[in-house]
């Protein structure tokens, strides 16, 4: 009895602590959680009083809290559109990885390689066969199956979805025009799996299949990845470099709002995307602005380091210093959150 | 209550009354939860509101996220073909396996099969959805589809590029799911017959057969309607396993092999991403659909087992 009443007595000092720590809420995409959950917890090492919460309950979801002011940072893979935008004024996207999107197949085919035009006609249900004469003259020496095409899509919605039909437009007018750019789309044929072990499942399972995951994803599993053909004329193979090099060939607009598919440069990979983290241009609480702004920029400073094992392309340099910049101009309650010379700790 | 009220000689005191309005209070929270969803649901569909007709949403079979277009009919279908296929195909087993248990199995085998059936009650529905994309998937495309085709080609339920997703694969996952809701409803039904029904129609010179079919079922039957209802509730909610196996392509088709989607899997795919306000409304907009189908089912079931009470009533 006594003991019970002694470990009753030290649970309640542990939440008297606790609640002296502070306690920042996030909420949005889950493409980023892994890499944001190692973050959260390495900071809470070097900065015991900081704790976070993130809900990975998906981009939607996070530019809404946002929106709603119900959580300290938002997170999103896609930029937040202009209509959205306007319904949150004030919003600021920080960008804080990279990644891309990877075409995988099922078909003994060592390296397929896929122009533009040949992936966006497979993907509107023009080319079918894997023989087809445009995928041969791609692949000049290898030998393609006599064998349909199974297309395989994601179901759900997904940022993903929205850096491959952001892509597709991109390069195929009648994409752009037939269907468009979004995280769900209405695919003109295919089949659709849920999330990336979905669609790898189906491809997997089925012969002849082509679909698109994460590059994270593709490489945990070592799906065969197709090279595609970038703005270059080039062929390149998905990596994290490839994809860093496509975000250091882009004009970077202030607000970070920008769509890197198809970028310039020779190493560019050309389905790659920023991930983001929304935060109010103007907090009401100083003190949580200040730890969410010191932790975001410990995050792409040296936070970086902790991308690449986890399989995220960090930022180009340019974009850190862009990023410092737009962290200088954040405030709250009208008052710059840092001040003076940029990395006080 | 009544009976409490009914009484002449007791007055209601204060404790009564209390309790009364606590038992009250506590059924109507089950009209208050329901309220607020529809409610919830309902704000949530604002922005399509007076931009799309009801009816319109209901009959349409375009589903277009990036032009807003929107339109429930292939999900509502796809809902209601793999809900009856998994209801025609797990009904007669799970009668069969009622009438097995209750009527022939011997005392021993009793124990063993309801563990066996409890656990298939138990088994989360995203690890039957894994085995129907692992397992089912590829049998149905490679022995089940080639052969209902070959026999059965002239139909047009069984033509088309065979996959193996599709509505057959996620109706046979379904009706898995669904065995234990409908057989140990029906076991428990069965338990409830009187033994002097059955004792009545041998000493008749019923056989064991015909005792069964004349005296037990009909008696049975009302029981049996509800324990189905049951496992359709069920199947028309069922998210994860369906999802996994059905194809997720919006599209009306009349084959069994072909693909389609269901109600609650578009929902949970879309929901979580799904960033401008008329998706969002549209998602709500189904979910209150799959809400209303549920009820009519639900009501038109009712219907039938009172018919059937009144039926079997009658003649016996």
């Amino acid at each position: 009895m006594k003991r019970l009443i002694l470990a009753a007595a030290l649970a309640l000092a542990g939440t008297a602590s606790a609640a002296d720590k502070l306690l920042l809420n996030g909420a949005g995409a889950t493409f980023p959680f892994p890499l944001y959950s190692k973050w959260f917890s390495e900071y809470n090492k070097l900065h015991p009083e900081y704790q976070f919460n993130y809900q990975s309950i998906g981009s939607g979801g996070g530019i809404q809290q946002v929106t709603n002011r119900t959580v300290d940072f938002g997170a999103s893979d896609a930029p937040m559109k202009d209509a959205q935008l306007a319904a949150a004024p004030g919003t600021v996207h920080i960008p804080t990885v990279l990644g891309a999107v990877v075409v995988t197949y099922h078909a003994a085919i060592d390296t397929l390689r896929l122009s533009p035009d040949a992936l966006a006609a497979i993907y509107l249900g023009k080319i079918t066969k894997w023989n087809d004469a445009a995928l041969a003259k791609l692949n000049p020496g290898v030998k393609l199956p006599d064998a349909s095409i199974n297309v395989v899509h994601r179901s759900d919605g997904s940022g993903t979805t929205n850096i491959f039909t952001d892509y597709l437009s991109k390069v195929s007018a009648e994409w752009k025009t037939r269907v468009g750019a979004s995280t769900s789309v209405k695919w003109p044929v295919g089949l659709g799996g849920k999330g990336n072990e979905g669609v790898t499942g189906l491809v997997k399972q089925t012969p002849g299949a082509i679909g698109y995951v994460e590059l994270a994803y593709a490489k945990q599993n070592q799906l065969p990845m197709a090279e595609l053909r970038n703005k270059d004329g080039l062929w390149v193979k998905p990596t994290m470099e490839g994809t860093s090099v496509a975000a250091a060939g882009i004009v970077m607009p202030d607000d970070f709002r920008v769509s890197i598919t198809d970028a310039a440069g020779k190493d560019a990979y050309p389905m790659a995307s920023f991930t983001y983290l929304l935060v109010p241009q103007d907090q009401q609480d100083p003190v949580r602005a200040r730890a969410l702004v010191e932790f975001i920029w410990w995050a792409v400073h040296d936070g970086q380091k902790y991308a690449a094992p986890l399989d995220y392309a960090p930022l180009p340099k340019a974009v850190v210093r862009q990023v410092e910049a737009k962290l200088k101009t954040l405030t709250a309650k009208g008052q710059h959150i840092l001040v003076g010379s940029a990395n006080r700790k | 209550m009544d009976a409490l009220s009914a009484s002449p000689h007791r007055p209601r005191n204060l404790g009564d009354r209390l309790w009364g309005a606590g038992l009250v209070a506590l059924g109507g929270a089950v009209a208050v939860v329901a309220g607020v969803i529809v409610l919830a649901l309902g704000r949530l569909t604002t922005p399509l509101v007076g931009r799309v007709h009801l009816l319109e949403f209901i009959k349409g079979q375009d589903w277009d996220p990036v032009a807003s277009s929107f339109g429930a009919l292939p999900f509502i279908y796809g809902t209601l073909v793999t809900s009856l296929l998994a209801i025609a195909v797990a009904l007669p087993i799970s009668v069969g396996l009622a009438i097995f248990m209750v009527e022939i199995a011997p005392g021993r085998l009793r124990p063993v099969v309801s563990f066996l059936i409890e656990t298939l009650a138990a088994i989360p529905s995203v690890v039957y959805g894994l085995w129907g994309l692992f397992v089912l998937v590829p049998w149905l495309r490679e022995s089940v589809e080639p052969a209902l085709a070959g026999a059965f080609g002239f139909l047009p339920l069984f033509q088309g590029p065979q996959i193996g997703l599709g509505f057959l694969a996620a109706g046979l996952i379904l009706a898995v799911m669904i065995l234990p809701t409908i057989a140990s409803v029906t076991i428990e039904v069965l338990k409830t017959v009187p033994v002097t029904l059955r004792e009545a129609a041998l000493v008749l010179g019923a056989t064991r057969w015909e005792a069964i079919r004349l005296a037990v079922l009909p008696h049975a039957r009302a029981g049996m309607l509800g324990a189905t209802l049951l496992g359709l509730g069920r199947a028309l909610g069922e998210t994860m396993a369906v999802t996994m196996v059905i194809g997720n392509t919006p599209e009306i088709r009349t084959s069994l092999f072909a693909t389609g989607y269901t109600l609650p899997a578009v929902i949970a795919n879309e929901f979580a991403e799904a960033t401008s306000g008329e998706h969002v409304a549209a998602l709500a907009g189904l979910a209150l659909v799959l809400f209303g189908l549920s009820i009519l089912l639900n009501a038109v079931a009712r219907l039938l087992v009172q018919a059937v009470k009144a039926a079997t009533g009658s003649v016996g």
